[in-house]
């Protein structure tokens, strides 16, 4: 894995008049691979936007250094700082388009502050129309557009310069859920065909769910749990974190499972992989003599990876529980008892 | 039925022939010339106000508090000396600003009267006041897309050209209207110190010489001047708006 992006205990501190500083962001580290999808997930004024800006460097740390391909953007000069700028491209909620210019000519933006030559200019734009899907409305205005198109031309602008890293700031907070599936899917798609590294910041788990790699979750400032989507999202640790995954899957509390549970022993099983599609419960538990009953469950994919969770109440002798309990952690399955 | 017809011939003057009798004594000449004159004060301030008044917002705003300069030490210096000279200049009524700068005047185009000489009165008067209106129409400008560009890594000089006075091309053709308007007052008011056009044909003619026929067509001028740079400016602003 190459490393392409490395934040190192990056501080933030907002000056206010008659009050104590404003610390947004208290020492937070984060290193993104080459190639991958790295959601931030956390409520609003958790420091996940400043995080974001700090990157490219709109909002500068007051501590910290800030690695993009190598290079330690807080010691650049303005000048070099504003070519690194454009190989870090940036989407946002509110998308930004320039109003008094059309499609074409907000996308050609960044390639006329780059000075390339007007045809390479034209031949660029036509691909990028292309690849977003609006070469019929290239000479409209943003006004005439609808909120996907608005952010499609967002995105065809930010990969103008062919950008190693594509930064998404709450990129579909502002678009209804069908256009932010469209508009995630292209994402997906540009990192997929260009191999453009993504960086997106979301309050969504459904976002991070559809698809992000690896996430980190932030709380005042801090990121306070990270690691891959899949293992974030089936052992959360962190309070917030809980809330968020109890956010897109309907798992109910474990009070709530111990009113209606038997006489027998309540076990949460995690499935993963192929795994998923296997009959490894019903075999494991047809060797025994006890009988098992599904409380909960959720079978689904993240991004791409099937996954299922799986709460049984096992019923039975301890020993025969005990087996079973032994034997699907042996075939690769993660179970804990409730 | 007689008796009707004698009356109303008897009655000798329309309503346009009463209008004839008044303005007869009115030079067309002397009107065209005043018009002219108007017209060449007010293009020539209008023109350097634009210019000089364009620099001079673009600067107040940078250096404004939270703007692309914002915040640095020489940016608040800058800023706050800037905005002091644009308020004295804008609270000294423009009668007295233009006896105020006479040598100046003289300095700059050998005169101090006449319509030269009130063409640089006219325009400190007016750049301050145009300054104010730019800042003003560059503040609306979505600073979302100004961060967009400055993430593309745009410097601050593609930043004022392609996204600030582009966005805010409207605004700031509303405020050369308003700009323009203001103007022609000011023109009037320096016939006191004999600078030519309308306004001072109705002050020497119209207040002097009470001459009441010669007062009502410069007005009826200032009217039609004031009513058509209005209109062309809402036209423009119609034709550029985008939102």
């Amino acid at each position: 894995m190459i490393l392409l992006i490395e934040l190192i205990d990056i501080e933030k501190q907002y000056i206010r008049k008659k009050a104590e500083p404003f610390i947004a962001l208290r020492g937070v580290s984060l290193k993104l691979e080459k190639g991958e999808i790295f959601g931030v997930i956390g409520r609003s004024g958790a420091g996940k936007s400043t995080l974001l800006r700090s990157i490219n460097l709109l909002e500068r740390p007051t501590s910290g250094t800030v690695i993009v391909g190598g290079d330690d953007l807080t010691k650049l000069g303005e000048k070099e700082l504003q070519e690194k700028r454009k190989k870090i491209g940036m989407i946002f909620q509110h998308f930004n388009l320039l109003s008094t210019a059309t499609v074409r000519e907000n996308i050609a933006f960044p390639l006329k502050i780059s000075k390339l030559p007007a045809k390479a200019i034209r031949q660029k734009v036509d691909e990028l129309l292309e690849l977003v899907g609006l070469t019929a409305q290239q000479h409209q205005y943003p006004r005439q557009l609808s909120g996907g198109q608005k952010q499609r031309v967002g995105i065809a602008r930010a990969l103008a310069n062919d950008p190693d890293v594509l930064l998404c700031d709450e990129a579909t907070s502002a678009l209804d859920p069908q256009t932010t599936d469209s508009i995630l899917s292209l994402l997906r798609d540009i990192n997929r065909k260009m191999g453009i590294t993504i960086l997106l910041i979301t309050h969504e788990m459904g976002v991070i769910r559809a698809i992000c790699d690896r996430v980190a979750v932030m709380e005042y400032g801090q990121i306070v749990e990270s690691g891959t989507v899949l293992d974030v999202f089936l052992n959360p640790v962190h309070p917030i974190t809980r809330e968020f995954v109890s956010e897109v899957s309907d798992t109910l509390g474990s009070e709530a499972l111990n009113a209606f549970a038997g006489a027998g022993r309540v076990v949460r099983i995690n499935f993963r992989g192929e795994q998923t599609y296997e009959p490894v419960l019903y075999e494991t538990v047809r060797g025994t003599s006890a009988t098992f009953a599904i409380l909960q469950g959720t079978v689904s994919r993240m991004k791409d990876v099937p996954y299922g969770q799986l709460i049984v109440e096992l019923r039975g002798s301890d020993e025969d529980v005990n087996r079973i309990i032994t034997e699907l952690g042996q075939r690769g399955l993660a179970v804990s008892e409730l | 039925m007689m008796m009707w017809m004698n009356a109303e011939q008897e009655t000798p003057k329309t309503v346009w022939e009463t209008l004839e009798t008044f303005f007869a004594e009115v030079d067309p000449k002397m009107i065209s010339k005043a018009t002219n004159e108007t017209l060449y004060m007010l293009g020539y301030s209008l023109l350097f106000t634009v210019i000089l008044g364009l620099l001079l917002g673009v600067v107040l705003f940078l250096t404004s508090d939270k703007q692309l300069l914002g915040g640095k030490l020489y940016a608040r210096i800058l800023y706050a000396v800037l905005s002091f000279v644009v308020n004295v200049m804008r609270s000294v009524p423009f009668v007295i600003l233009m006896i105020l700068i006479m040598p100046v005047t003289k300095m700059l185009v050998g005169t101090s009267i006449g319509v030269e000489g009130s063409i640089p009165p006219l325009v400190v008067a007016a750049v301050p006041f145009f300054a104010r209106l730019v800042e003003s129409a560059l503040r609306e400008v979505d600073r979302g897309v100004i961060e967009a560009a400055t993430a593309m890594g745009a410097s601050r000089g593609m930043i004022v050209l392609n996204v600030l006075l582009r966005e805010s091309r409207t605004g700031l053709i509303a405020a050369v209207t308003i700009t323009a308007v203001t103007l022609v007052s000011y023109t009037a008011m320096s016939g006191v110190i004999g600078g030519g056009g309308l306004g001072d044909l109705a002050l020497r003619y119209g207040y002097q010489r009470f001459r009441l026929d010669i007062m009502v067509v410069t007005v009826i001028a200032l009217v039609i001047l004031v009513q058509i740079l209005q209109m062309v400016g809402d036209a423009l602003v119609r034709y550029f708006s985008r939102k």
